[in-house]
């Protein structure tokens, strides 16, 4: 029983081989869509140019605020920032090509010092925004309001034009009629003080005071960032869940390749030559589910080996636990194969449902979008989708680093929907050839 | 060595075969004669075990076939009417494929691969594609497929549909070579010629049955005339009086078509100068006489009322 069984699982394998359409489909394709949206899901964590928004910075004020506002916004790691002018700044996020536009509007410096420490008229920055793109908006809008308030700041308590602008203020206030009796000398002691500190800040500058110190607010806080992955300096690689995306979608297309060549044999009268012959239907269809197996476990290994390759990807958790994963998603698409078999009568027929349906749960699965963009409900829906458990336990093995209890879930429901599908096909297969 | 007894199919309400039963001796070559959809290769997919019959039984050297593994079936080639191949892989590949399937393997299949290749002539071609191949090639190989675990009965379905005429001259010669060999052949076709050439004994089957089973010379018989003698008259047959020539004795039947009468008779060599002399009596002048034999043709129309192309 043996002989025949090697002989069919043979066939399968060294038909795969001398099919360009099926190579091409099990490792060119998935490979260039994988390093594509690798790249765009930021690549290997180490490309600094990756992920930048991309800002045009209007500075129609030139002045000393302005000018720190633009080096302070350039000097910020998640922003790619460019000068511009106001038409080609609108211009450009009209087209998309720039996500957001500050626009800095004249006498900017001078109006917000006023502003700063008086009821003043605020002058206004205008911030452009691609509206599909809203997060990057508030992001930019967030470390826009920081950099005003240091820069502004800084200025009013040690730069020149601050201590002018303090001593005016101070003229006014004690000029002022209109301010409460109480509130006019609490002012006047706020601006003398700063008039006192712009005054030792000036004659610091010549020594006693470090040269470099300055006035103005400061960020209270410092952050530390830590991407909790795998190991202490191990970074999320943007490659690992897209090749986890493709290879699941692709080994499915694989499994579907299976189930249509059972129909293609059946409709060339090579499954009337195979019945004849004294075999089983465990043999008959348990060799197409073994070399099933074994073709989509083999895909999902050489796609994994080129991404730990050309972009470091590793399986920074258990080595077991993904070759436990891939052996059990092998498994389940072999009975998927086999199911796709027995839903239409016809070749024709049943892939384009097949494909439609394949397309479904790969979508559903977070093969393509990363399943933490789904609306909570649909995360919660998607655990009856067998990729979600494969792209699961897969990204669970590579970049975040879990060990073998991680992957015990997922391959149980792999192996779960293998077995509900290789069932549900031996239940529905037609043994019969046609008379 | 072959013995079918009342197998009976049905698709729903189609019935498909009708309780068909034959007998195929060792070394005898049977024919299935019959239209397209008469039900002739349904019967041969349940003597292959292909497809369960609702009733009757298979019986094959005297034990009957009975499940998927059935050693049995181990005497039975089958020979489909689709050529059931793998086109990317190499006729070795193939054959090595299908002998695997009977647990032949090492040197035991590399012997039936080229002894089976040997006989289809296409030793010389065994490590080329079958995509490559001509149609007539691949129904050689079809039939070498069949052939790998040495059955004795051989079971080949319409096997050459859509070839040229030297390769159908070349599938007989190989058929006539198992033949000697003592191989039980059956045949389906709706070719008579085939029928007529290869088989020792023919088999018509419509609407899912029998409706005659006999040697050649037998099915002859069947025939109310097994001869025709046709006339090619010159001009000026008009007057022709078909009634007043049938009623002439030994005459069968007469039928006058486009300026050729063509007269049923049982026995030619009698008959023939009788109606010649008949017509020049009448002043019907001819240029031309041939005689006719009835073929199988005629038979299943003679037997069903339908011609086996219009069925």
């Amino acid at each position: 029983m043996m002989i025949p069984f090697r002989a069919l699982v043979r066939k399968d394998i060294q038909l795969f081989f001398v099919d360009r359409r099926a190579l091409l489909m099990s490792f060119a394709i998935p490979i260039a869509i994988g390093s594509f949206f690798g790249y765009v899901l930021g690549g290997a964590g180490d490309q600094p140019n990756q992920s930048k928004i991309s800002v045009l910075i209007v500075d129609q004020d030139q002045s000393v605020i302005s000018r720190e506002i633009g080096s302070r916004l350039s000097a910020e790691k998640a922003l790619d920032v460019k000068p511009s002018t106001p038409a080609q700044a609108r211009a450009s996020v009209r087209k998309g090509t720039t996500t957001v536009a500050v626009i800095i509007p004249p006498n900017f410096g001078q109006d917000a010092g006023r502003a700063f420490f008086g009821p003043r008229q605020k002058p206004e920055i205008a911030v452009l925004f691609d509206p599909s793109h809203t997060a990057e908006r508030a992001m930019v809008a967030g470390i826009l309001t920081g950099d005003v308030m240091q820069a502004v700041s800084e200025e009013m308590f040690s730069g020149p034009s601050g201590r002018d602008m303090a001593k005016d203020s101070l003229a006014q206030v004690e000029q002022s009629q209109d301010l409460p009796a109480e509130d006019k000398k609490a002012l006047e002691d706020l601006l003398r003080s700063v008039d006192r500190w712009n005054q030792q800040s000036s004659q610091g500058a010549g020594g006693g005071r470090s040269a470099n110190s300055s006035g103005g607010m400061t960020m209270p806080y410092t952050t530390r960032e830590e991407a909790v992955t795998a190991r202490r300096n191990a970074q999320y690689n943007g490659y690992a869940h897209a090749f986890a995306g493709m290879v699941v979608q692709f080994v499915l297309f694989l499994g579907i390749d299976v189930g249509i060549g059972l129909l293609q044999q059946r409709q060339r009268g090579l499954w009337k030559r195979f019945r004849a012959a004294p075999l089983s239907r465990g043999t008959l269809l348990g060799s197409r589910a073994a070399s099933a197996a074994i073709l989509a476990f083999l895909v999902v290994q050489v796609n994994f080996l080129f991404a730990r390759l050309i972009f470091g990807v590793r399986v920074e958790g258990s080595m077991l636990g993904f070759l436990g994963v891939s052996a059990a998603f092998a498994l389940m698409t072999a009975g998927f194969g086999m199911l796709v078999a027995t839903i239409g009568k016809t070749p024709e027929a049943t892939r384009g449902l097949s494909i439609f349906a394949t397309l479904i749960v790969v979508m559903l699965g977070g093969a393509w979008i990363p399943m933490f963009l789904f609306p909570q409900w649909l995360q919660k829906v998607t655990v009856v989708v067998p990729t979600r458990w494969a792209m699961e336990g897969l990204e669970a093995m590579t970049w975040r680093g879990l060990g073998l209890e991680a992957a015990a879930a997922p391959i149980a429901v792999l192996l779960l929907f293998a077995a509900v599908f290789g069932g549900l096909a031996v239940a529905r297969f037609r043994w019969e050839a046609e008379g | 060595m072959l013995e079918v007894d009342g197998l009976k199919k049905s698709y729903g309400a189609l019935v498909a075969v009708n309780g068909v039963s034959l007998r195929a001796a060792a070394g005898e070559t049977i024919g299935l004669l019959g239209p397209n959809g008469a039900g002739k290769t349904t019967s041969v997919s349940m003597i292959a075990g292909l497809v369960r019959p609702d009733a009757g039984s298979v019986r094959i050297e005297g034990r009957t076939l009975a499940g998927d593994t059935d050693p049995i079936k181990r005497r039975i080639g089958l020979v489909p009417q689709d050529l059931a191949l793998f086109d990317e892989l190499t006729a070795q590949a193939n054959l090595q494929l299908f002998a695997a399937l009977y647990d032949l393997d090492g040197a035991a299949a590399q012997r039936a691969i080229g002894e089976a290749l040997e006989l289809v002539g296409l030793a010389d071609r065994a490590q080329d594609r079958v995509k490559n191949y001509s149609g007539g090639m691949k129904r050689r190989l079809n039939l070498a497929a069949a052939l790998l675990h040495d059955p004795q009965i051989l079971l080949l379905d319409e096997p050459t549909v859509g070839v040229d005429p030297q390769s159908r001259n070349a599938i007989f010669d190989n058929l006539e070579v198992l033949k000697s060999r003592g191989k039980t052949l059956v045949y389906t076709t709706h070719y008579m010629e085939e029928a007529e050439r290869l088989c020792d004994r023919v088999i018509i089957i419509d609407h899912g049955q029998v409706v005659a089973d006999d040697t050649l010379q037998g099915l002859y018989r069947l025939l109310p005339i097994t001869n025709l003698l046709a006339v090619e008259l010159d001009e000026n047959h008009d007057a022709l009086r078909l009634d007043e020539l049938q009623a002439v004795p030994g005459v069968r039947s007469a039928k006058l078509e486009a300026g050729t009468l063509r007269v049923g008779v049982q026995d030619l060599a009698t008959e023939t100068p009788r109606i010649l002399q008949w017509l020049v009596e009448r002043g019907h002048l001819y240029h031309h006489v041939a005689s006719e034999r009835a073929d199988l043709e005629t038979v299943f129309l003679t037997l069903t009322g339908r011609s086996l192309r219009d069925a």
